[in-house]
């Protein structure tokens, strides 16, 4: 059945008991952000550590409220990308963007990036789901940007 | 009056083919959507193909004989739509839908008072239409996005005040401070008819009192109302009616503006080109009367083609019928949800003044989710805020799950959707 390929277990898992959820301090950058169709939203903090260029995220962390879907995305999200470089958060993301497009696109994707990320390979094939499960990653992407130029010298073109 | 007859669900099924198709890995359709959007019979769909097949033209400009017959379905189009609001034709606009009908409004407001403060004339009576820092709008805490936001804009460019009248607990509104929110300086009363959200029908009239008190204008959001009861747009105290076709079981693409013909002759245009005009040179344009000043460019003739086919077929269900049918369907949704433990509707509970559209919660699940797991069980209802964010605010819930009732739906509907919502509960393991 569909619905079991999309609400796998271990996605049930994260929803029922996430990680990185809850705010922590420090932190170099914080958005929020909000699906407009359905109200859910999210905060989310990013900090960064080490010389530019060779960035590691050092925390991700969030506060959020919304569906199963999106609530276990952001911690997959956490724990995808938390201690990684910053350039493997960013590919790992980018591997996250081509799952949601696997419904309609031939896509090759590199699994051990993705970890249990790959299990929301079944919510691709809703399409009206795709958001829920890309809030947290463009949170991320959005955070994790901020802070990069944040970490750039005032005055440095 | 006479007795409300029921409604024959199984012989107007068969007028909606789409009612006949499988979802989702071959489950029967159950579309409890139609707050959302109604499905179309055939006689809408037919309507409208034999315009295209037979009568095709741009109307109002031309004289061959497709231009003169296109013309004249067009407005015998205006002539069945009109009658079945109990107005008259020449107070009928045809917008694109229900929210441009609004925006029409609204900016016949913005537009006036930049006009004013240009020292540019208005059409007689325009006057009303000018606002200054200062002055007030009252909408309601309820209303649809739709109903809301075109406000809220005219507001931050005009200086003009908005305010609100506020939900009680139970989901109606709270009328307690009609007197002091409805006052001298109140421009225009705007507020829906009936909830798209909770379903609550408003005492359109008691409001509408208030408003003509202190000579504001009053509008009213009809969408939810004019579909689903009878509505004679005389009886209700206002100066503009705004519903949309597409929710009436006509074709997208097409709304309605009814106004009193003074309010409507009082009003600057507001989308302006070819049609809207009387006369034009380089130097200036005069504007042609209403319901034309509203409708510049070729309109959307076969939508309202389409839509007078609707009003026939509703008329022929009858609206005190269709009324009773769908008040009996949502007594059983009513009572039938709050069955399922932990299952909280968002909105009144008693079947009172409300009328079929459905919001609820179910503990521990997202709406989201209950949706999805309806969806697999090939019920498809609305998920999310509903465009009636604030709502949600008032009633702390990020979403709800809304059932709507349509007249081509059963009482074997509202079984599956109840049945759907046990699965959902089991699906995500939520107990008792």
């Amino acid at each position: 059945m569909r619905l079991d390929q999309m609400y796998q277990e271990v996605i049930l898992d994260h929803y029922k008991n996430p990680h990185g959820k809850g705010l922590v301090e420090p932190f170099d950058s914080q958005v929020h952000h909000v699906n407009p169709t359905c109200g859910d939203e999210i905060t989310l903090r990013v900090k960064l550590s080490g010389a530019a260029g060779s960035q590691v995220v050092e925390s991700v962390s969030f506060d959020s409220q919304g569906c199963s879907i999106s609530q276990a995305s952001a911690s997959v999200l956490h724990d995808q990308v938390e201690g990684v470089s910053l350039d493997q958060a960013f590919l790992t993301l980018d591997e996250f963007s081509s799952l949601m497009k696997s419904a309609t696109a031939e896509v090759t994707l590199d699994e051990e990036l993705l970890g249990d990320a790959i299990a929301f390979e079944g919510v691709a094939q809703y399409p009206a789901r795709i958001k829920c499960a890309l809030l947290a990653w463009m949170a991320f992407k959005d955070a994790a940007v901020q802070a990069t130029s944040a970490a750039q010298p005032a005055g440095d073109e | 009056m006479t007795e409300p007859t029921p409604l024959d669900v199984d012989r107007i099924r068969k007028d909606f083919p789409i009612l006949s198709r499988t979802v989702r890995g071959g489950r029967p359709l159950v579309y409890l959507d139609s707050g959302a959007t109604s499905q179309k019979p055939v006689q809408v769909l037919d309507a409208e193909r034999h315009f295209y097949e037979h009568i095709n033209a741009a109307v109002h400009r031309g004289a061959h004989q497709l231009a003169e017959e296109a013309t004249d379905a067009y407005e015998s189009a205006r002539h069945t739509i009109s009658a079945f609001v109990g107005g008259q034709p020449e107070d009928l606009v045809f917008t694109k839908n229900a929210t441009e009908s609004l925006n029409l409004v609204t900016y016949s407001f913005l537009n006036a008072t930049l006009k004013a403060a240009r020292g540019l004339e208005l059409p007689e009576g325009g006057e009303h239409f000018v606002l200054e820092p200062g002055d007030e709008i009252v909408i309601t805490e309820i209303e649809h996005h739709a109903n809301l936001v075109p406000w809220q804009e005219l507001c931050s460019k005009t200086g003009a005040t908005l305010r609100w009248i506020p939900l009680t607990d139970d989901g109606r509104l709270n009328l307690s401070t009609l007197d002091t929110l409805i006052n001298e300086r109140t421009k225009c009363v705007s507020i829906v008819h009936q909830s798209n959200i909770l379903g609550t029908i408003n005492d359109v009239v008691l409001i509408g009192e208030h408003a003509a008190r202190v000579k504001s204008l009053f509008v009213v959001d009809a969408c939810q109302s004019i579909p689903h009861m009878p509505v004679d747009v005389g009886t209700l105290g206002a100066d503009l009616v705004a519903w949309s076709g597409h929710k009436m079981l006509g074709p997208t693409g097409i709304g309605c503006l009814w106004g009193r013909s003074e309010v409507l002759a009082a009003m600057p245009p507001f989308i302006s080109g070819g049609s809207m005009i009387r006369k034009v040179t380089m130097e200036g344009t005069t504007f042609a009367d209403p319901p034309q000043r509203f409708e510049a460019g070729v309109p959307m003739t076969a939508q309202a083609v389409g839509l007078a086919a609707a009003a026939d077929y509703l008329t022929d269900l009858g609206m005190a019928n269709v009324a009773a049918h769908e008040h009996a369907l949502t007594g059983y949704a009513l009572d039938g949800l709050e069955s399922i433990p932990g299952v909280r509707i968002i909105g009144p509970r008693n079947n009172v003044e409300r009328g079929g559209a459905i919001s609820f919660v179910v503990d521990g699940i997202h709406a989201h989710d209950v949706g999805q797991v309806l969806d697999d069980r090939g019920v498809a209802v609305r998920v999310g805020h509903h465009c009636a964010a604030p709502v949600c605010q008032r009633y702390g819930v990020t979403a709800t799950v809304r059932a709507s009732f349509g007249v081509y739906n059963g009482f074997d509907d509202v079984d599956s959707l109840v049945a759907a919502v046990k699965d959902a509960k089991q699906f995500f393991g939520v107990t008792d």
